[in-house]
């Protein structure tokens, strides 16, 4: 097998039909499709004690309105996804709110219209009677337990979990020297350019049920509505066309629309789409980020952790579809790249009467990293060390691993980091640092960091070479910018020795292929580039074994390149794939284009039945891989910063990365995975932040004012590159979609500490938050 | 988020344009509509009609007048920040246009549009106040000046009768070297935490009370009482006029 | 209105955003929807040949102008244009949502400014988010579509 592709930096087959303009973006689709249009709680908690939906139902162009009583699944509480024993707890919402509405924005009501304008003015039509209750407005509130968000859970806790390794008080109490920390980490959202969409047909004719959703799984969208409605699972096919960014929030399921829009195009017998605004996008689709951390790190004279002790609580917003997953990745990630002699983590995941928490890139990895980071600077100011080397003290060296953390990992087995070189990522990341630039209030920060990648539980992939000898590879996952369709055509190349140009691949379509999970939690290069790989592979085997039979030379003799299955050594004694795909296929009609070769009275290799016993027609194969654990990936990132004295303007100066995520198929891309993640790391840090008052009221629900950063904002990168392949599959790949985000918190606020010398615990900063703290430990210029 | 129902016209002459004010009940003007689509958009403005004005091209003019600069209604801020009069004999107003949103918004909104809207963190509200500078505003009663000192009395808020059209707004010339717009805000292009417009000795504060307001240099936060927004407490306002008032000396 | 040089009905309803029309009465759903609020530029379009927000506007404001949409940029189904085709070459994109208002801003740009400072660049695409690429793939961009278009690149 060649290694052409692998590792190139190969321009995107993606661009020239987006740069076109001809991009299939779900609301792009389906012209003749009805539009919904959602009534929305305006209150954080409230009883709702009626719903009038006639003025509604009476409107210009409206052809339903639905409240839950309308609905056959009104009174079914919504998946809870990710089952968990410690989630004693869990609540889930329902699609429409019939008697309680536990945060602003969760959906009472669904109107379908000929177009979004006459929905729109339908739903001013209707009317929500509430009685406001209070309010539990944000985690520390929650914690308290004044006021509760389901009136039936005690204290506000879904979940409590506690994991300890080693023995966390002994280590602590024979520590020279401890601290405590108290950090905190605010809500943040991921804020894709394209919001969610939904467009469902129902074909009653052939009792076909076809949704196309901006989703992350279509597969578990597919399953989930085939037993909703109850219908074979083989008539319900969903497809992620072209979506525009999604971040996690997408992998979200099943948003309220995701079973009203396929219900209201199967009762009404016409197509559906709802297209939400970035109003609602604000309040109705999942936010993550906030937690409150207590740390007890216990640690010796030289700098060198002991003990680890971290109690923490979890923001789950108002309910917990999506289980335990994000406080049980931070949990686990916490002690990152460090060895933690002992390390107890206790976390509770409370309600509050706010949006739901669900996976944004990083998905607790970013709290994590800034909680272990936080607690490395502050040891090193304590003892007067070089940050660097208060961390080359504390990481777990190259010859440990495989290296077994012994804590529980989300998918359900143990977090074992399987490679790595810390001391080397870091070591180059300062050297691409640089010196520190002259001035005044200048700072440097750092932050190191690892991440469980690459998680199961499989993927699969289906590869057919055509005819023509074009090459047609489709796997479940779907793509939302991250070049799928390039990076696993490169994967196809290698294995089948083509032209990357001459393969195309398609994601995200129950059509093409039924099994799979999703694009989440930075899987699908481990995952589906693997079962690339594999699939692949399986077809450059038999395309080798029809090869041996027409050349009569030994499978092993063969190879392929050029388009060709060749004889080793003798170029020229070869067959083209498109005759072997051909040759695959044994025929009784010609119908052109060779395929005469495959008909009855032409020459055969051998004797016996036309397609041998075990045999499939076709030159095709569905492979699949499915992990024994995470691929762990890691990154340092530094950077020098300027912050004015006067205005507290931040200036990033230079900001480095040097990450690992093994062996990297296509640089290009991986980079623009990097830069974006950083920029949605300086945008959590310091420009975005979600708004709520006392009222659990997003006060600032529009871009103008959730400051996402403009170009202006974002420096260039210096990226540089280590690969510690992972020996757990085949390519030696990890995975990099969230790499970029997960430190940057972590690094900025260790900058600005530097730079102003002022104790940072929070994030996001802002000017006015350091103008408050500067001015509380008695600074300020002015 | 789409617009609720209006009725719709397109007046082709000023006076046409009065007319149709003094009739409609509950009439909003629509020039650049970067400001008052938005709210459209968001339902939090249901105007029973729109009187688009882009269409009174004898309103696209920027003449020299009585010591100062007029520019009429329907000019487009970039072409406004492009005028060579203006350049060169009232500099500060191109300088205030620069910090005006971003170059795609310029080029829709007007000169006249960010007068009448009267935003507190505007700039060239802020520029016509430090100018001492009016607008001209035309009703069926005919036409009255309104210098800026009298022209904003709110928050979003102008002396402005229902029925009134500003045609044009005038700026007293001034010396090029002698101006001055700095301004503070979170992104590139946002509206502004605090600012600071400075024609000579006259300083216009912005972002930081209802209205532009005028300053002392020596005592630039005397009398005022800003009120805190998502960005910028009261405390920290009065901190960045400090500033700022210092970096536009 | 004239959009992509083509002749195109006023809409039917005053109230119908420019957006809304050029996506859904045309069926040019090459500009996108990202905010309706004027901030993201998705939407951006040339108006006259200059960039705009096609939010902003209501479709029956572009009747006697000229609408440029990312569709009539490539004059024919072969050749991109300048800024395109630097696009693709520096991974100016990702997910392909923000592309077609980044791509008019800037022809517009380089319309009219064919040399561009760093300065200028930046301020010509100062108003569009992109929450994939980070900029930096963007910003090398501009300079590659200006070489392309026989400018230069900035110093």
């Amino acid at each position: 097998m060649t290694t052409r592709w692998f590792g190139e930096r190969v321009l995107r087959s993606e661009d020239e039909r987006l740069l076109r303009g001809r991009g299939r973006y779900t609301d792009d689709l389906g012209e003749d499709a009805l539009e919904g249009c959602f009534v929305r709680s305006p209150y954080a908690h409230a009883r709702v004690l009626s719903v009038d939906v006639e003025a509604a139902r009476r409107a210009p162009g409206v052809r339903a309105v639905y409240t839950a009583a309308d609905l056959p699944f009104g009174e079914m509480d919504l998946p809870l996804l990710i089952p968990h024993p410690a989630l004693t707890q869990g609540r889930t919402q329902r699609c429409l709110a019939s008697r309680m509405v536990r945060y602003a924005g969760e959906a009472v009501a669904f109107v379908v219209a000929e177009d979004r304008y006459l929905a729109e003015d339908a739903a001013d039509l209707v009317e929500v009677e509430y009685e406001p209750l209070p309010v539990v407005a944000n985690l520390e509130a929650a914690a308290g337990a004044e006021r509760l968000v389901h009136s039936d859970v005690p204290g506000n806790v879904a979940a409590e979990l506690t994991q300890e390794s080693g023995d966390v008080e002994a280590a602590l109490e024979a520590s020279p020297r401890r601290r405590r920390l108290r950090l905190r980490y605010e809500r943040g959202a991921a804020q894709p350019m394209e919001g969610r969409a939904v467009w469902a047909r129902w074909d009653a004719g052939e009792q076909r049920l076809t949704v196309y959703d901006s989703t992350q799984s279509p597969t578990s969208i597919r399953g989930g509505l085939a037993v909703l409605f109850d219908l074979p699972e083989t008539s319900v096919e969903v497809i992620a066309p072209d979506v525009g960014g999604a971040f996690g929030p997408k992998i979200m399921l099943f948003y309220p629309d995701e079973l009203l829009v396929p219900h209201a195009a199967m009762q009404l017998g016409r197509p559906v789409k709802w297209t939400e605004d970035r109003r609602e996008h604000f309040t109705a689709v999942n936010h993550e980020r906030a937690q409150l951390h207590e740390v007890e790190v216990g640690y010796d004279d030289e700098g060198r952790i002991q003990g680890l002790d971290v109690d923490f609580v979890h923001d789950a917003g108002a309910y917990t579809p999506y289980g335990l997953i994000l406080p049980i990745i931070t949990a686990a990630q916490l002690p990152g790249p460090y060895r933690v002699p002992a390390y107890r983590v206790r976390f509770r995941d409370l309600y509050t009467n706010l949006t739901p928490t669900s996976p944004y890139r990083g998905a607790g990895r970013p709290q994590a990293c800034f909680v272990i980071e936080r607690v490395m600077d502050s040891i090193a100011a304590e003892l007067g060390l070089e940050r660097a080397e208060i961390r080359r003290r504390n990481f777990i060296q190259p010859d440990q691993f495989p290296y077994d953390t012994g804590l529980s990992w989300q998918d359900g087995s143990r977090a074992v980091y399987d490679s790595g070189d810390y001391p080397r990522l870091l070591e180059e990341c300062l050297r691409l640092l640089g010196p520190r630039p002259a001035g005044d209030n200048v700072g440097m920060g750092l932050g190191v960091y690892v991440e469980g990648t690459g998680v199961g539980p499989y993927e699969g992939a289906h590869v057919q070479v055509l005819v023509s000898g074009k090459v047609v590879a489709s796997t479940a996952v779907p793509s939302q910018g991250q070049g799928h369709a390039t990076v696993f055509a490169q994967v196809v190349a290698d294995a089948l020795g083509v032209d990357v140009a001459d393969v195309e691949v398609h994601g995200g379509d129950t059509r093409r292929l039924q099994w799979g999970v999703g694009t989440f939690a930075s899987r699908s290069a481990v995952m589906a580039g693997n079962a690339m790989h594999v699939a692949a592979g399986l077809v450059a085997e038999k395309a080798k074994r029809i090869a041996s039979e027409q050349l009569e030379v030994d499978s092993a003799d063969l190879e392929l390149a050029g388009g060709e299955v060749r004889v080793r050594g003798t170029p020229d004694r070869a067959i083209p794939l498109s005759t072997l795909a051909v040759l695959s296929n044994p025929l009784r009609y010609a119908f052109g284009g060779g395929a005469e070769m495959a008909t009855p009275f032409t020459p055969k290799p051998r004797q016996g039945p036309p397609l041998a016993s075990g045999e499939q027609p076709g030159l095709e194969a569905t492979g699949y891989y499915s992990p024994p654990g995470s691929a762990w990936a890691s990154g340092a990132h530094a950077a020098y910063v300027h912050v004015d004295p006067d205005t507290y303007r931040l200036e990033i100066l230079r900001y480095v990365v040097v990450h690992d995520c093994g062996r990297v198929i296509n640089p290009l891309i991986l980079e623009g995975q990097v830069q974006g993640g950083v920029a949605q790391g300086i945008g959590g840090a310091f420009y975005e932040r979600l708004a709520y008052d006392e009222e659990g009221q997003l006060r600032n629900a529009s871009f103008m004012e959730f400051l996402m950063p403009y170009s202006t904002e974002v420096p260039e990168l210096v990226i540089g590159h280590l690969e510690t392949p992972s020996p757990l599959n085949p390519l030696g790949v990890k995975g990099a979609g969230e790499a970029g985000v997960i430190p940057v918190g972590a690094v900025v606020a260790s900058a600005i500490e530097d730079a102003l010398r002022i104790r940072v615990t929070e994030m996001p900063l802002s000017p006015l938050r350091l103008f408050d703290l500067d001015r509380l430990r008695g600074g300020g210029r002015r | 988020m789409k617009p609720p129902p209006f009725e719709y016209h397109a007046p082709s002459t000023p006076e046409q344009a009065v007319r149709l004010l003094a009739e409609l009940e509950d009439a909003k003007v629509l020039a650049g509509g970067q400001s008052l689509i938005p709210l459209l958009n968001f339902r939090l403005a249901r105007p029973a009609h729109l009187v688009d004005i882009n269409g009174l091209s004898e309103l696209d003019r920027v003449y020299e007048r009585d010591g100062g600069v007029a520019v009429g209604a329907t000019v487009r801020q970039t072409d406004a920040e492009r005028r060579p009069l203006l350049s060169e004999r009232c500099p500060l107003v191109p300088l205030a246009l620069r910090h005006v949103a971003h170059r795609v918004v310029r080029n829709r909104g007007t000169v006249c549009g960010s007068v009448a809207h009267a935003d507190p963190a505007a700039e060239l509200c802020a520029a016509l106040l430090a100018l001492d500078g009016h607008v001209v505003a035309r009703s069926v009663r005919g036409e009255r000046l309104i210098r800026a000192a009298d022209l904003f009395v709110g928050s979003f808020e102008t002396a402005l009768e229902p029925d009134e059209l500003v045609t044009e707004t005038w700026f007293p010339a001034h010396a090029p070297g002698d101006v001055a717009l700095v301004e503070e805000s979170r992104r590139h292009g946002d509206f502004a935490m605090a600012g600071v417009a400075r024609a000579g000795r006259r300083l216009a504060l912005f972002g930081v009370a209802p209205t532009p307001v005028l300053a002392d240099a020596e005592d630039p936060t005397r009398d005022l009482h800003p009120s805190g927004d998502l960005e910028s407490s009261p405390e920290f306002k009065l901190h960045l006029v400090r500033v700022l008032v210092g970096r536009a000396a | 209105m004239i959009v992509n040089g083509v002749e195109r009905p006023r809409p039917g309803s005053a109230r119908r955003l420019l957006s809304d029309y050029l996506r859904h009465d045309l069926g040019l759903t090459g500009t996108h929807v990202g905010c309706e609020h004027g901030v993201c530029g998705c939407c951006t379009v040339l108006l006259d040949g200059r960039p705009v927000r096609s939010c902003l506007m209501l479709g029956v404001q572009a009747e006697g102008h000229q609408v440029t949409t990312i569709e009539g940029l490539a004059p024919s189904n072969e050749a991109l244009h300048p800024v395109q085709q630097a696009f693709k070459e520096c991974h100016g994109l990702q997910c392909g949502f923000c592309t077609p208002g980044f791509v008019l801003a800037i022809a517009g740009l380089l319309a009219e400014n064919p040399s561009p400072s760093e300065q200028e660049i930046e301020e010509g695409i100062a108003g569009n988010l992109c929450r994939c690429t980070g900029y930096a793939s963007i910003r090398r961009a501009v300079s590659r579509a200006a070489e392309l278009s026989g400018g230069s690149r900035p110093e």
